[in-house]
């Protein structure tokens, strides 16, 4: 259209179409809500046929995950336990989300985190505390490297990140495995080791995260100090320049540049931090008790960094939301536990998760695409 | 063949013309796109249309490919009443356009481009035979099977013409074919023209800026200007230096409702003498390569001083953007650089040159000007949130009182601070980013294509700003493509073409004919 063409009709349509939009942001609330209800609600129904075309009671089984998560005594504790680790990986896939980079090796990094940490955890001495804080602080070292590698390739060589991030958690399995097969690595001396079984030393006692109780709830204070965390993101996401500049950076990178926001530093720095919070999980989870004996053993990442990653999209890159909705996961996934014990099939158990964690995940993205939608309509009603 | 030869011969002037547009009125809002425009397209005849941005050419051929529906006038085709009410109405009447932007899919080859908006079902073979044989006919030397992807612009286009000239068109219209073209491509295209005219027998009118080429390509020519046929006539004869007049007018007229005194203000004679002085703004042989190898700037250098307004004027696609882009440290250079104060400047560096002190009003303010997403408040400043902060926390109450001010200050239409961005006009949008490159003071503004999609009042608006600035001693940089403007606010003029500034002027004693020359790259100044 010639430029002629845009100028006077310029105004009148679009002060309409504006209030139009506010209007629709007004709205939004109840939206997510209904649309929430309606996801959760059909996640329900599909999960009651499904279990009762396979000869279980549906009602035994919603009991089942509101006792195995809330209900029974002690279990949500348990919950607490399972969610801090999500809730970190969760953080850290919000600080990338909001440079605009999309990491979803979290898994791989949470891995190479609990590597590092236990390797370092059988090396160090010292007195506990410290040498607890040296584990942890390696912990962090190593998943904050593994997702800097791709964010490096990203600015480096235009590699895109999801693509590295996921590949390179692969990488990271494997080294894992490799580690638990040499002593000189992660695997423990003969001696410590009750079988065969492939893990590492675990910690000392006194290198172990104090685990307290609140109403017969027992959790470790890590969980305390991991939503202490996330306040500390949200302010400095929220309220500083520094979080500014990062959102200016995901939203809009050319005005950024324009700005002085060096995609490199903040870019590669969003990732390294991305990294570190997946590989403070990660150390989390093998200081903290609620995975395993306080050792590394196959497969330890137990799905924890997808399920964080999850939990941020459901959140949709909210930090303060993110605790809430990492807690609805980590209830999922206790649920699950006593979900056997009605009679119910593994398998089908797991179906019953994976449909709800599905209605969870459909909003977001729903609301997302219309968001698109509407930015996309913003820009070419505009010239 | 035959058939066509004979209908030559039979004489084009006698029967009735392929295409007759009479009395083409459209109006936008107020301003009329088309003013009582007649254009005659005959068989076998290439038929120039040349005229500035926003003359209303592409607003006219909109009108005959049915893209635009005009207030009033008629359509004629041989001689019968038509309505034209969208573009496959025009496609069934044998008109076809080859558009200015290509649309082609990258990742397919030539003739699964050239089949893609087919309905029913697909014949593999004989569309490729088809594609084959049309680019044999016509000698377009393209071959069916090539992936988009790897094809050159100018081959890209023969595709767009395969994908026209496959429905077997009697009208063809191009616009502004030659703008992503080499000049090795655009004589090729021009060869190819000439042979579905001379061959085929069909009408082509080809919608250009480029003097040089509307003179040598075509058999006919009409000018356009502010909506008006200026001048219409066959090619032969006419020579460039009365085009370029007609094309840009006599005695340039300013748009817009300023009062007459207001403009073509004589600069502080002290403003044009600068020996002695450092320029507040250089760029020094600035020398950059495109990804696909095409030189964007060449050896481009200027300066400006305090207190003036530099008008960068030329024809849209010769570097302007590319320019705005090197001042908005969005591009570094392969060689050369650029000084503020005297002092050499990082291309390219996130930020360099907003903290230098050039303050930039970008070309496409969603690209480089703004963030959509945030609120009025945080995009007042983006570029320096540190105003509004202390020791790294942001202040919130502060940037909105702030930005408060300034929204009064410069008028800015919004619910408050804290409306999002993206719920305000373009207009108001463009007071934003002003607002922000303004109010932090700085050396130098630039300021590229600051009127485009603004409406009258918002344009005046925008000049008294930018005159203002000069006045208060920065250095503005107007780059823009809307000729008037430039002679209008600038006190010094250079033309950019092809990279590069081929000339320069003062606009108190401007020479339309040479300036005109200059843009359409008909005559290179001696240097």
């Amino acid at each position: 259209m010639s430029e002629i063409g845009t100028t006077a009709i310029d105004e009148a349509p679009d002060e309409i179409a504006a209030s139009a939009r506010l209007r629709s942001r007004f709205g939004t609330t109840s939206e997510v809500v209904g649309l929430y209800a309606i996801c959760i609600s059909g996640a329900l129904v599909l999960a009651a046929i499904v279990v009762a075309a396979t000869g279980g009671s549906w009602g035994n089984v919603f009991t089942a995950i509101i006792d195995g998560s809330v209900r029974k005594p002690g279990r949500i504790g348990l919950t607490i336990g399972v969610a801090t680790p999500m809730l970190m990986v969760a953080l850290g896939t919000i600080v990338s989300g909001r440079a605009g980079l999309v990491n979803i090796g979290q898994e791989g990094q949470l891995v190479m985190g609990a590597a590092f940490a236990a390797f370092a955890g059988s090396r160090i001495e010292g007195p506990g505390p410290l040498a607890l804080l040296m584990s942890i602080l390696f912990g962090i070292v190593g998943g904050a490297l593994w997702a800097g590698i791709a964010g490096i390739l990203r600015y480096w060589r235009k590699v895109p990140e999801v693509l590295s991030t996921l590949l390179m958690g692969a990488i990271a399995a494997n080294f894992m495995g490799y580690g638990l097969r040499n002593t000189w690595l992660l695997l423990a001396p003969a001696s410590g080791r009750a079988n065969r079984n492939q893990v590492s030393e675990p910690l000392p006692a006194n290198m172990r995260i104090p685990r307290v109780t609140v109403f017969g709830n027992e959790f470790p204070i890590s969980a305390i100090i991991a939503v202490l965390l996330a306040v500390v993101l949200w302010f400095v996401l929220g309220r500083m320049v520094v979080g500014f500049r990062l959102a200016m950076l995901g939203r809009n990178p050319g005005t950024a540049k324009r700005a002085g926001v060096s995609e490199r530093r903040y870019g590669v720095g969003a990732m390294f931090v991305s990294g570190g919070f997946a590989g403070l999980a990660g150390g989390l989870m093998l200081a903290g008790g609620d995975f395993g004996n306080y050792q590394l053993v196959a497969n330890f990442g137990a799905g924890i960094g997808f399920a964080g990653l999850l939990a941020a999209l459901v959140a949709r890159q909210r930090v303060l939301v993110a605790i809430f909705v990492a807690f609805v996961f980590g209830c999922l996934r206790t649920g699950s536990g006593f979900l056997r014990a009605t009679g119910v099939s593994g398998r089908i158990a797991d179906v019953v998760q994976g449909l709800l964690v599905l209605s969870l995940l459909l909003p977001p993205a729903l609301l997302y695409l219309r968001e698109r939608r509407r930015a996309l309509a913003a820009s070419s009603v505009r010239v | 063949m035959t058939s066509y030869e004979s209908r030559d011969a039979g004489g084009e002037l006698s029967s009735p013309p392929a295409v007759e547009l009479i009395g083409i009125t459209k109006f936008f809002g107020k301003v009329a796109a088309c003013d009582h425009v007649d254009l005659t397209l005959r068989s076998g005849r290439i038929h120039g249309i040349l005229g500035e941005n926003g003359a209303g050419k592409s607003t006219l051929m909109k009108v005959l490919i049915g893209l635009v529906v005009p207030d009033s006038g008629r359509i004629r085709l041989h001689g019968t009443d038509v309505q034209i009410k969208d573009p496959i109405d025009a496609a069934a009447h044998g008109i076809g356009m080859v558009h200015q932007h290509f649309s082609l899919v990258e990742a397919l080859t030539v003739w699964e481009n050239v089949a893609l908006g087919d309905v029913g079902r697909m014949d593999r073979r004989a569309v490729r035979v088809r594609v084959g044989e049309i680019s044999e006919q016509y000698g377009l030397h393209i071959d069916p099977d090539a992936r988009i992807a790897d094809l050159t612009a100018g081959m890209r286009q023969r595709v767009e013409i395969i994908k026209c000239l496959r429905r077997d068109p009697e009208v063809l219209v191009f616009d502004e074919p030659t703008s992503v073209l080499a000049p090795s491509e655009s004589a090729f295209l021009f060869e190819a023209l000439r042979r579905v005219v001379s061959e085929f027998g069909k009408a082509v009118a080809l919608v250009s800026h480029k003097l040089g080429e509307i003179m040598s390509a075509t058999d006919d020519l009409t000018i356009m200007r502010d909506g008006k046929v200026e001048a219409s006539h066959p090619t032969a004869g006419s020579d460039a230096g009365s085009l370029a007049r007609a094309m840009v007018g006599r005695e340039v007229k300013l748009r817009g409702v300023l009062a007459p005194e207001q403009h073509g203000h004589e600069p502080a004679p002290e403003a044009r003498d600068h020996t002695g002085k450092v320029p507040l703004l250089r760029v020094v042989e600035a020398t950059k390569h495109g990804s696909d190898g095409r030189l964007l700037l060449d050896r481009l250098s200027l300066d400006v001083y305090a207190g003036e307004i530099v008008g960068v004027a030329g024809v849209e696609g010769n570097g302007q953007r590319a320019l705005g882009d090197l001042l908005s440290s969005l591009l570094s250079l392969d060689s050369g650089g650029i000084e503020v104060q005297g002092r050499s400047v990082a291309t390219g560096v996130a930020g360099a040159v907003s903290r230098a002190g050039v303050a930039v009003i970008p070309e496409d303010r969603h690209a480089s000007g703004c963030v959509l997403d945030f609120s009025v408040a945080e995009n007042l400043f983006i570029t320096e949130p540190e105003l509004v902060s202390r020791f790294g926390v942001l202040d919130r109450r502060a940037m909105r009182s702030r930005a408060t001010e300034l929204i009064e200050q410069f008028s800015i239409s919004c619910t408050g601070p804290d409306a999002p961005m993206w719920s305000l006009s373009g207009g108001n949008q463009q007071r934003v980013v002003m607002a922000r490159e303004l109010s932090h003071d700085p050396k130098v503004l630039v300021a590229a294509q600051p009127t485009r999609g603004l409406d009258v009042g918002a344009i005046e608006y925008m000049s008294e700003q930018l005159r203002a600035a000069a006045q208060g001693g920065a250095g503005v940089l107007l780059i823009s493509t809307e000729l008037e403007e430039v002679i209008d606010l600038s006190d010094r003029i250079i033309v950019i073409s092809k990279g590069r500034i081929v000339g320069e002027m003062l606009s108190s004693a401007v020479d339309v004919e040479r300036l005109g020359l200059l843009m359409t790259g008909t005559v290179v100044a001696h240097e």
